[in-house]
């Protein structure tokens, strides 16, 4: 089972909201509305919005980096025109939201969110910032590992994934119940990008390769 | 393997909330319905962090955050249901469920429900055009969750 548990009790915030009851299984046919899902194409994305260190007076401040990797289905076939949205912190482990509590600065140059469609090839590609790792209250001294949230839209409602990318030799995975509450390790593996250095720009961008395996189809041919 | 499933967080409201995303047809189309309701933890109280998302080929996708109040309300046309997912921090992959607005004893999942759970996916019509449909993540009236 690659997806974690509903409940996972080191994650504190899923004790009163993962459901106990057995989920029902769809049943298929192929009629099926959760086969289907919106379809997006170059007119509803503007590709400047996958450069998140732009739009700003300034440049953001941190180490810049490209994110990008191809999405992928079970059968190993690219996704294309996959609707890939990201949202991070910035590299002070900051979110431009009212609720982060974290006495970290905001940065004026740096929002944080993107979004991008992913080509023939199924490839999406962000210019962005690292973000910083930052606490929470979880547990005492508890910390997130530096991570960048990612939205995906597949062919189907059923390859719908909200997850989150990861830093290669994180000291906080350890640590950390979110990572750690996917209980098979390889699968949680996934999670972390790779650092690649034919990605990496020279004198401008560390390049880091993240590839995502959407669910399967029912029906599909696999 | 498929790449696994993490929370949506606390902080995604400057990114995924968009204009119009509630409004899956403009609002004044004829025909367009409402529907809304809240989300609710295993203690009832409201989820004011959830994110929910509907869709239905023929009435196409919104997605729309709780407020405060954990309520959510979409602009939508009809369909005999909508496919629901929600979003949430604490909620470690999303919950699927289907909102019926015109529940056929025949449709087959219905028919594979456990009949004492069954209204738990049926949206109450809450006026002319209107519906009502609350998603209980845990407790004794626990939506029906599915597997897709
Ligand atoms: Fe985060």
């Amino acid at each position: 089972m690659t997806h974690p548990p509903y409940l996972h009790p080191d994650y504190r915030g899923t004790t009163l909201r993962a459901p106990a009851r057995d989920l029902v299984p769809v049943p298929y046919d192929p009629e099926t509305v959760e086969l289907t899902g919106p379809v997006y194409g170059s007119t509803d994305v503007d590709p400047a919005e996958s450069d998140l260190t732009r739009g700003h007076a300034g440049e953001p401040l941190g180490e810049r980096i490209i994110v990008t990797g191809q999405v992928l289905d079970r059968a190993g076939r690219p996704v294309p025109d996959a609707l890939v949205e990201i949202w991070q912190a910035n590299s002070a482990g900051r979110y431009v939201h009212s609720g982060d509590r974290h006495p970290a600065p905001l940065d004026p140059n740096f929002t944080g969110a993107g979004r991008c469609l992913t080509d023939a090839a199924g490839r999406y590609r962000f210019v962005t910032i690292k973000p910083g790792a930052y606490p929470w209250r979880n547990h005492a001294n508890a910390w997130r590992p530096a991570h960048i949230h990612f939205s995906l839209f597949g062919r189907a409602f059923t390859q719908r994934l909200v997850t989150q990318m990861y830093f290669p030799g994180d000291p906080l995975f350890a640590f950390d119940p979110i990572f750690q509450s996917i209980p098979d390790v390889k699968a949680r593996e996934q999670l972390i990008a790779g650092f690649d250095l034919a990605t990496t720009e020279p004198e401008w961008a560390l390049g880091y390769v993240w590839d995502i395996v959407l669910d399967a189809v029912p029906f599909e041919e696999q | 393997m498929p790449t696994p499933s993490q929370t949506v967080g606390p902080f995604f409201h400057y990114a995924l909330p968009y204009e119009g995303g509630p409004e899956t047809v403009p609002p004044g189309t004829p025909g367009a319905i409402v529907l809304h309701g809240r989300v609710l933890d295993g203690a009832g109280d409201p989820v004011p962090d959830a994110l929910v998302e509907i869709w239905h080929p023929d009435a196409g996708f919104g997605r729309c955050p709780t407020g405060a109040d954990g309520e959510y309300r979409f602009t939508t046309a009809r369909a005999p249901y909508l496919a629901v997912l929600v979003f949430a921090r604490g909620l470690l992959k999303p919950v699927a469920t289907r909102a019926y607005l015109a529940p056929d004893p025949a449709d087959p999942l219905l028919a594979a429900v456990d009949p004492a759970r069954r209204d738990t996916l049926v949206a109450a019509v809450a006026g002319p055009g209107e519906y009502r449909f609350d998603v209980h993540l845990q407790g004794e009236r626990e939506t029906v969750f599915l597997a897709y």
